[in-house]
């Protein structure tokens, strides 16, 4: 306890005050606030884009958008909420809680970790400022395929630029990630004993430095094809429009396991608390998040399997990703495992933790479904897949995102949230979610293709029921809104171990954590650790 | 080919899902012995993935009933079971190769372009579908009808729930003749394009630069509709695909009359035409290909496509060359519309444009100057 009183005793020496202290930010936990309510706006920037769509889409017949409009919103939302709602939302838990949970002071590189933060709000101005241009915002889809890309108009380079900022943000972070989980645990913590979600953010940085340079390659080829006159993707010029989408997908796919290896860590943490167990196989856990994350650069043309691969090549990339299967699956039984026979209670992180080993699953299913390259042929590019990535992202990463809030909420603010808030906030986010997106797999299977913005009517039904979904969910997510803020103004006070089954350094500080934490390195013993 | 235990689980398990097939819920059967062993194989993919679904989850519901703490569930301490973990790793390894050795099977025999009967290639640019006959010589274009392009305007105020094949429809289907292996190839002119159909089993992009050969074996007669399905711009959402499956005989007749047709249009570039029906004739051919961009009053959009309406181009005598240029060899996002239009159609939409809209120039073009403006550019 020692240590407790001298950070107390710190804390109100060194803190910064207003403007200057998040503007010129080193601290960690600033900095990791900064990143999730960056995160929340870029979600909610990015969920007023997906009610656009769905309103577009609530019936048959044009209603509210022109259909360029429409495909840039589609584009736009995409981007945002990838680059700007799930990657910032990860890399602020993981600055808040990966120093915490290895018993090191400070992220290792801390001014690197501000400027990785503050590029972030110069990024999306660039790229959200594209809506307001003449000929509109970027509208060829996320993916950016030459060459319709190259039709986009003075949002181009906008775009292009955007994406390049954006990369050297996630790089700096990743390498700041890095560092600081190689050098800085507490003496007594090997690699084998340290938290799951440490050891999943440690896997996506080297994915995220493996894979961002080559999406800033294949970037800047675009650009040089628009303005330098290279042909790297015209054929005309004797390019080749379909090299884009390996080099896209050799980042694409990598980035699919960014997004959800750090879920993977959160729920890894969540169900252990709540079963009051430890973790079930904890070493096999970390090889399965290894082995998914080096199959991921293998797997990339199942994305483009109707491009005119030869036979052999789509063979060999449907056998690697329904191979992912098996370390995925080794996940989930793990966590089953981790449940049976525990002392289960179901306090809002623990119903998003089960949520999402139910909902991802099922986003799993349909990506084994996706996976065989024959019946890929008729699911691909429909609503099939539309349902298939937001069960792995929207059911999947979002919610462990939120379950991991809820979970961190009470040591970040020194109070509990409203559990019963907390639990319509669930409810309603899973029946709605579910009434969202499981009636898009009907749709897709009966043959509407994705990014229309019109349709005919045999598709009515299930798009008005799938676009209530999407509006009850929109309105759900006001509630996370009001019951942060609520806890952060107020509450009942949380105790330093928020949780009664709750094991781990982040739980040996107090709530809520101070300013500097662990600047002498705990004494670790082994039931202090989550993993002991 | 298939195997006793898949018609086993076809008999017994797949009957209830095959009625709903006409809800809309699932996958088409299709009417290739292709797209039927792909539903096949997607049906055998859905249950197993179902049953491991459901005895999953009833574990892990079992275990959330059982083991929580208001029931006075005592946590235990085991966290490894190396036994378990060995189990858990092969039985998926083995459920995948399982369901690999169809799928590849499967794969191989798609694979298989060969003795094809006829070919067509079918050709994607914004926003359109262009069918070559490959052995006849004969070449359609195949647009979005004109009922769905009027509905599908932002104030058309007419319900599309009144109509049936709304965006679904268009003015030249395709037509191919029943049980014969016909071989298509895909191709794009502009933008990445992708041709799909979901009765004949596969959808396949149509790439600029790049050929694709895909195959199929239609068994019954019949339309079959399909849509583009690769994002390919502001129409993607309005280049539905038409095929129209009839007997071998229907198809040769078809063929015939596409010939005469083609005979007939190539005479008609002699005649003179008089400024009403020019007049007549370009409003329709406008309505047809030139609506989506430019607007029906000839506005444009601002910013994306420059209206006609009050335009330099559209106005002014000297620009009369230019303004036939611009329609045959296109410009920027402006298509060229030289192959696809005839002498006559390109001469009256122009009329058509100069005139429509208070553009009151009087010009009057001949399909002669047409044939002289494609005889003059070199670009």
């Amino acid at each position: 306890m020692s240590t407790l009183v001298k950070d107390t005793h710190h804390d109100h020496d060194h803190k910064p005050t207003g403007l200057k202290r998040w503007f010129f930010s080193t601290n960690h936990k600033d900095i990791g606030t900064l990143y999730l309510i960056f995160a929340l706006t870029m979600f909610f920037v990015g969920g007023a884009m997906a009610m656009i769509i769905r309103a577009e889409l609530f019936q048959p017949g044009l209603q509210f958008v022109d259909p360029q409009f429409y495909n840039s919103m589609v584009t736009i939302h995409a981007l945002v909420m990838i680059f700007g709602a799930v990657m910032p939302a990860g890399v602020g838990l993981a600055n808040w809680m990966i120093p915490l949970m290895i018993g090191a002071p400070d992220m290792a590189l801390p001014r690197m970790n501000n400027m990785s933060f503050w590029i972030l709000p110069f990024a999306f101005a660039l790229l959200l400022s594209t809506i307001f241009m003449q000929g509109g915002g970027p509208a060829g889809g996320w993916t950016m395929y030459p060459p319709l890309v190259l039709q986009t108009g003075d949002a181009f380079p906008f775009l292009i630029f955007a994406v390049h900022f954006l990369g050297i943000s996630s790089i700096m972070g990743a390498i700041n990630i890095i560092a600081t989980v190689f050098n800085m645990r507490a003496p007594g913590m090997s690699l084998m004993q340290m938290p799951l979600f440490v050891w999943t953010w440690v896997i996506t940085s080297f994915l995220l430095i493996a894979s961002l340079p080559v999406l800033a390659g294949a970037v800047t080829m675009l650009l040089t094809d628009k303005y330098f006159g290279t042909s790297f993707f015209s054929a005309a010029g004797g390019g080749d429009p379909v090299l884009f989408q390996h080099i896209f997908w050799f980042f694409g796919h990598p980035e699919v396991y960014i997004l959800a290896l750090p879920a993977f860590g959160i729920v890894s943490s969540i169900i252990p608390t709540f079963s009051r167990k430890p973790l079930f196989g904890y070493a096999s856990m970390v090889y399965a998040t290894a082995s998914i994350a080096i199959l991921s650069f293998f797997v990339w043309a199942h994305h483009m399997f109707t491009v005119g691969l030869p036979i052999k090549g789509e063979l060999f990339f449907m056998y690697a990703t329904m191979l992912i299967a098996v370390p995925t699956g080794v996940k989930v039984f793990n966590w089953m495992a981790t449940m049976w026979r525990g002392s289960m209670t179901f306090e809002t992180p623990m119903l998003f933790a089960i949520a999402f080993v139910i909902l991802f699953t099922i986003g799993g299913f349909s990506g084994l479904m996706l996976g065989i390259t024959p019946v890929d042929f008729q699911y691909h590019d429909t609503y099939f897949v539309v349902a298939h990535f937001h069960y792995v992202l929207l059911t999947g990463a979002v919610f462990a995102l939120m379950g991991a809030v809820y979970y961190w909420l009470p040591k970040w603010t020194g109070h509990m949230y409203d559990e019963r808030l907390g639990k319509i906030h669930f409810w309603l986010s899973t029946i709605a979610a579910n009434v969202l997106f499981f009636p898009q797999h009907f749709l897709g299977l009966a043959g509407m293709p994705r990014r229309i913005p019109d349709y005919n009517i045999q598709f009515a039904d299930f798009n008005m029921i799938s676009s209530i979904g999407g509006f009850a969910y929109g309105l759900t997510q006001l509630l996370f809104i009001y019951i942060v803020i609520k806890c952060a103004l107020g509450g009942k006070k949380a105790k330093a171990v928020s949780w009664e089954g709750a094991r781990g350094l982040e739980w040996t500080v107090p709530s809520p954590a101070p300013f500097h934490t662990f600047e002498t390195p705990p004494k670790i013993r082994k039931e202090m650790l989550e993993n002991g | 080919m298939k195997s006793i235990y898949q018609k086993f689980l076809a008999l017994i398990l797949f009957t209830p899902l095959t009625a709903l097939a006409d809800w809309g819920l699932n996958m088409t059967q299709g009417v290739t012995p292709i797209s039927k062993e792909i539903y096949d194989m997607h049906m055998l993919t859905l249950w197993v993935v179902t049953v491991i679904g459901i005895l999953v989850f009833g574990v892990m519901f079992w275990s959330i009933f059982h083991h929580r703490k208001s029931k006075g569930a005592k946590a235990s301490k085991f966290s490894h079971s190396t036994t378990v973990e060995i189990i858990w790793t092969i039985v998926p390894t083995a459920i995948i190769i399982a369901l690999a050795i169809p799928a590849t099977k499967l794969l191989i025999k798609m694979d298989d372009t060969s003795e094809a009967k006829i070919t067509i290639k079918a050709t994607g640019i914004q926003w359109k579908w262009k069918y070559d006959y490959l052995d006849e010589d004969i070449t359609l274009y195949s647009s979005l009808d004109a009922k769905s392009q009027e509905v599908a305007q932002r104030d058309s105020g007419q319900n599309p729930m009144e109509y049936e094949n709304y965006l679904l429809d268009v003015d030249e289907p395709l037509v191919v003749p029943v049980n014969t292996k016909l071989r298509i190839l895909t191709t794009a002119e502009d933008v990445i394009h992708a041709w799909w159909v979901p009765e004949l089993g596969w959808k396949r992009d149509a790439i600029p630069g790049f050929i694709n050969d895909n195959w199929a074996i239609i068994e019954e007669p019949g339309t079959y509709r399909g849509n583009c399905t690769e994002i390919c711009g502001k129409g993607h959402g309005y280049m539905p695909i038409v095929v129209k499956a009839v007997s071998m005989e229907d198809y040769e007749a078809w063929i015939e009359d596409r010939k005469a047709l083609k005979l007939a249009a190539l005479e008609s570039q002699n005649k003179t035409l008089t400024m009403d029906e020019s007049m007549a004739e370009g409003e329709k051919v406008y309505k047809k290909q030139c609506l989506m961009c430019h607007q029906a009053n000839g506005q444009g959009v601002p910013g994306a496509f420059p209206a006609l309406a009050g335009s330099e181009i559209a106005l002014k005598k000297e620009n009369t060359l230019e303004h036939l240029y611009r329609i045959i060899y296109g410009k920027n996002l402006m298509p060229k519309f030289g192959d696809q239009l005839s002498d006559v159609e390109i001469a009256t939409v122009t009329t058509y444009e100069r005139n429509a809209w208070g553009n009151n120039t009087g010009d009057l073009i001949q399909p002669k100057e047409v044939a002289e403006a494609r005889k003059n550019q070199t670009k």
